[in-house]
């Protein structure tokens, strides 16, 4: 499936393709891709019967949506009504099993958006437990293996949705980002990943993390395909009390656009230590790409970027122990008693038994910043430092358009490689942190792939790129400028 | 001995009336079967999200602008953590360091002594759901309390007596029932209040410790509980103890208090700002703005009617005690210009077929209808037995009462309709005319019996002895 | 600023988590690593800086008062691990909030 998504569905609008094919073909490969462990819960029937519904629609004339027909993958932190949603954890499910898992009675308003856009949701996308991880491998039901490298991990936390249109199943796939969960995997998965300003998408539906980071987005297999996705799912959504009402712009257009005029970014922060020299020799020639464009490269500083993590451990932390608590074992999902007619039992048997080791982690680690002594030392001082970090930003884009660098210090690292050691897997968030701390938009390009070695495959490396508030379409220009130089691959066994 | 004063602070939950939760469309009537009244939202569902109601907003800023408070233009809704059942997201959004109103003040009148006790803060929060215990080792929860808007109204510890209390929470009650802002209904829970008491020693200005007492809600069990906790307390230090802070319950039945476990991790509620809800902003000439239409209080209002319309004090009482009361008096007031007469026709006759439910009320007649009644009986064109006559005649119809007045052919008994009945009755009875022309005055009552029985107890009795009067003395 | 076991202990009762008496060791390290590098912001000059506050929305939009079906009861219980008729049940508890 090489084809980009506006094609397609012009494709399916014309009747030169049907929705039904399109979504036999991505059930097919779904199931292929089996050992990725990529999807929870695959709706076969349901999508087909989307599919042969769109194809009766376009017989009859019917005006057809701007998705129509285009099968898709959606991760498990967002609720899709009647179907199971985990956000991989046991916590939400009755059994511990994923086939077990809660049935949301509502949609969340991205997916009622895909829905009325004609695409087909064909599965639900494995991911780390609750969005809490950075590469996929906290999931209760198993690691996401990456495409590329079965012994590697595809990034997280959206790591099901980018294997999932990295091997093809689907060209496009919605993730959700607090601290880098699409840019990463996009990055490592060798896709496209679009983490959008805070409050262009709505959060509605999706199951929270950090409520302050949280957004949806697009991945997809290229520039344009992301645009049309990012363009079904932006705009205000009145159930959603941080959704903005600042117009949508044209992103498709916007790929057309070209990188003339625009001046660009580069920080120092982020080509410092820990950055690999294959990443930075493919980001340094993704760069070049954009000057041959007609875009002017400039140095910036962000010198707050170096507090990123912990400004972001804290306060992330800190908004989960409180989201999380709704995960109790009363109205929804595993309950376990350890002893009958005892109520605090009942929440510390559920709730441990639930949660994986990671969430334990992450839930006690934000109880403790927002507890009694400790509130202003962390909480308040980590919200003063997030401060500093956007005015970094705001300074920078006195001068610049979008600022560019690496999505990840490395390439896809090697599954089990960093899980006893959580800090050094926080580190693998590093450069996606600060955009998200600020609450601007940000995405993450293929920039072509790594030098194979004796030990490593070529793997991709993607470039990332943060604009001010609502840039989007700035940040979609540059892309399209570097994606023309490295144009999207497909990684072997499932090209 | 030493001698203790009790000091007493009220914290009291009142419901917002709106139509819908604080941040779901659900509705927020009282009395649906269980779970009838859930979204995704105050079901605490993963995913689901908050958004602010407006008119609660609105009837908050009316609350506190009539409790002269401090409105602020910018208020923080935060998260207090704490599992319960009945919570259903695991936390309560409530305001915390910025609150929608601080520092205002309540008047109320104790024993004609009137008395301005300080409201420290007004904060909008969510209620609870409901939990229903002992149905076979298992606790029930129905939600459809939970998210219902309220308001906490802190005061100051400037109450010292249980009756200053009582006192606190009716005065509280009538504002908030006459602002439209709350329905009063304590049964309901409508009204809620815990109280902190301490007690420290006379002439001391510094506080003790206090205890706080849970859900006192009614008039009765708050005084009797602050009173029996007093005593308490009391008892307490004169035995050279102390008084321990913690929560305590009142049990009516047994009258006296008792201390509810406190678990050792319970008061770290973790409090921080709601990401999901940006500040709430209100704009200084939207303020000014409600605050001309929350208008004349009852307090104001009553002292007025004493001291400008002449009204007794407990006429003012019952006219102000509704704002549809004090309304329909003023309305009817603004068309016929005599206050007494008014005043007690409303309580004597219209408050008795009213129906005053909270903020409802319906009356049995409108305020045209009545002020063109008792113009009728001011001129004597009607006397009062025919007043009342034409009022049950006109009650929940739209009749005007001159056309009753009309129908039942009452207008000839006033006025000059009466001469032939007077000058009948003076001719039938020449003996009691002479000893009446003799100097025997008091003789005048049996000349209006016989007319007003002529009259069929219709005549204005005291357009019959003016007119007699005046034809005796020809 | 460190994190021993009894911190751990009591961060699990306020958060209700059962953990594990041999894991609480491990967690504490874990704990205190992690706390330990967090605590590198209190170097930053925070003097004078307000908070961070979402710049998109910066106020919150009001929802005009009209009611709007939600789910119905069958629904809303749908999912409950234990029900008993029309409400959730869970064992019974003594109010004390």
């Amino acid at each position: 499936m090489s084809e980009s998504v506006p094609s397609l569905v012009s494709g399916v609008q014309a009747g030169r393709l049907s929705a039904e094919a399109l979504t036999e073909g991505a059930l097919g490969v779904i199931e292929r891709a089996g050992p990725l462990n990529a999807f929870l819960h695959v709706d076969g029937e349901g999508a087909r019967a989307a599919a042969r519904g769109l194809d009766e629609r376009r017989v009859r004339g019917d005006e057809l949506g701007p998705l129509a027909g285009i099968p898709i993958a959606v991760k498990d932190s967002l609720c899709t009504q009647g179907m199971p949603t985990t956000a991989a954890s046991r916590s939400l499910t009755r059994d511990g099993s994923a086939r077990s898992g809660w049935r949301p009675p509502y949609d969340a308003t991205v997916v009622s958006r895909l829905r009325a856009a004609g695409a087909v949701i064909v599965a639900k996308t494995n991911q780390d437990e609750l969005a809490m991880g950075s590469s996929s491998e906290n999931s209760a039901f198993g690691a996401v293996k990456n495409p590329w490298d079965l012994a590697r991990t595809p990034g997280g936390s959206s790591g099901g949705s980018a294997a999932a249109v990295a091997c093809r199943a689907t060209p496009l796939a919605l993730g959700s980002d607090t601290g880098g969960s699409i840019r990463q995997p996009a990055a490592l998965c060798g896709v496209v990943g679009i983490k959008p300003t805070y409050g262009r998408v709505s959060r509605y539906g999706l199951i929270a993390f950090g409520s302050s980071l949280d957004q949806v987005g697009p991945l997809a297999t290229d520039v344009r395909s992301a645009a049309r996705l990012l363009g079904v799912l932006s705009g205000h959504d009145p159930l959603d009390s941080t959704s903005a009402t600042v117009p949508v712009d044209d992103y498709e257009a916007a790929c057309e656009r070209g990188a003339r005029g625009l001046r660009i970014g580069v920080p120092s922060e982020y080509f410092a230590s820990g950055l690999s020299p294959e990443v930075e020799r493919a980001v340094r020639a993704g760069l070049d790409a954009l000057r041959d464009a007609g875009a002017t490269i400039v140095d910036v500083e962000l010198p707050h970027t170096r507090y990123g993590v912990a400004t972001y451990y804290v306060l992330a932390t800190a908004e989960a122990s409180s989201n999380l608590a709704r995960l109790d074992g009363v109205r929804f999902g595993l309950r376990v008693e350890a002893e009958r007619g005892n109520l605090d039992g009942l929440y510390g048997a559920s709730r441990s038994a639930g949660f994986g080791r990671e969430v334990q982690r992450r839930i006690l680690l934000g109880t403790f910043v927002l507890s009694s002594g400790y509130y202003d030392a962390y909480y308040a001082k980590a919200q003063r430092v997030r401060a500093l970090v956007a005015r970094d930003f705001e300074r920078a884009f006195a001068r610049v358009d979008a600022i560019a660098a690496p999505t990840s210090p490395t390439v896809a690292f090697r599954l089990g490689e960093r899980l006893t050691d959580p800090l050094a897997m926080y580190l693998a968030d590093v450069y996606t942190l600060p955009a998200s701390l600020a609450g601007l938009p940000a995405l993450s390009v293929p920039a072509g792939l790594s030098t194979a070695t004796d030990a490593d495959p070529a793997l991709p490396v993607g470039l990332q790129l943060i604009g001010p508030a609502f840039a989007e379409a700035s940040l979609l220009a540059l892309a399209a400028c570097v994606e023309a130089a490295c144009p999207p691959s497909t990684p072997e066994p499932w090209a | 001995m030493v001698q203790y004063e009790p000091v007493i602070g009220l914290e009291i939950h009142a419901q917002l009336r709106t139509r819908t939760k604080l941040f779901c469309a659900c509705p927020a009537e009282y009395g649906a079967e269980p779970n009838e009244h859930v979204c995704p939202t105050c079901l605490g569902l993963p995913g689901a999200l908050p958004v602010l109601n407006q008119s609660a907003v609105e009837l908050a800023v009316r609350a506190a602008l009539a409790l002269e408070c401090q409105i602020a233009e910018r208020s923080v809704f935060a998260r207090k953590n704490y599992f319960y059942p009945d919570s259903p997201k695991g936390y309560q959004i409530s305001q915390y360091t910025e609150p929608i109103a601080l520092g205002g003040a309540l008047t109320i009148d104790v024993e004609g002594q009137a008395r301005r006790i300080g409201i420290t803060r007004v904060h909008m929060e969510e209620d609870a759901g409901k939990s229903v215990h002992g149905a076979a080792g298992d606790s029930l929860i129905d939600l459809n309390r939970a998210g219902v808007p309220l308001i906490e109204i802190v005061s100051e510890p400037e109450l010292y007596s249980s009756t200053e209390a009582a006192a606190y929470m009716k005065a509280l009650r009538d504002v908030l029932v006459y602002l439209g802002v709350n329905d009063g209904n304590l049964e309901q829970g409508s009204l809620r209040c815990d109280a902190n008491v301490s007690l420290r020693p006379v002439g001391s200005t510094t506080l003790g410790t206090r205890a706080e007492l849970k859900n006192l809600n009614s008039f009765r069990f708050l005084a009797r509980a602050i009173e029996v906790e007093i005593a308490r307390q009391t008892s307490v230090l004169d035995g050279g103890g102390q008084v321990v802070q913690e929560t305590r319950s009142y049990d009516p039945e047994r009258n006296l208090t008792r201390s509810l476990r406190s678990k050792e991790d319970a008061h770290d509620y973790r409090y921080f700002p709601d990401p999901d809800l940006p500040p709430l902003r209100l704009d200084a000439a939207w303020i000014s703005a409600e605050r001309a239409r929350v208008g004349e209080l009852p307090r104001a209002k009553r002292q007025r009617y004493e001291a400008e319309l002449g009204l007794p004090a407990a006429t003012a009482a019952t006219l102000t005690a509704h704002p549809a009361t004090a309304r329909l008096f003023e309305a009817a007031l603004a068309r016929l210009d005599q206050p007494v007469l008014v005043a007690n026709w409303i309580v004597t006759e219209v408050l008795r077929g009213a129906e005053l439910h909270g903020i409802d009320a319906r009356f049995t007649v409108s305020a045209e209808q009545l002020a063109e009644l008792l113009g009728l009986l001011a001129d004597g064109r009607i006397n009062g037995a025919q007043a009342k006559e034409v009022f049950a005649a006109m009650e929940n119809t739209a009749r005007q009462p001159g056309d009753v007045v009309a129908e039942r052919g009452m207008q000839r008994l006033s006025g000059e309709a009466l001469r032939p009945l007077c000058v009948a009755a003076i001719a039938d009875s020449p003996s009691q005319a002479a000893a009446y022309r003799a100097g025997k005055r008091n003789i005048l009552g049996y000349f209006v019996g016989r007319v007003m029985k002529a009259s069929g107890g219709a005549a204005d009795a005291k357009a019959v002895s003016e007119l007699l009067e005046a034809l005796l003395a020809e | 600023m460190s994190i021993e076991q009894h911190d751990v202990r009591h961060l699990a009762r306020l958060a209700k988590l059962a953990l594990d008496e041999p894991d609480i060791p491990a967690l504490a390290t874990e704990l205190a690593r992690i706390v330990e590098y967090v605590a590198e912001l209190a170097a930053v000059d925070t003097t004078g800086v307000e908070p961070w506050l979402p710049g998109a929305v910066p106020a919150a939009p009001l929802r005009p008062d009209t009611p709007a079906r939600g789910l119905s009861a069958e629904l809303a219980l749908d999912q409950a691990p234990r029900r008993r008729e029309r409400a959730f049940a869970v064992p019974a508890f003594v109010d004390d909030e």
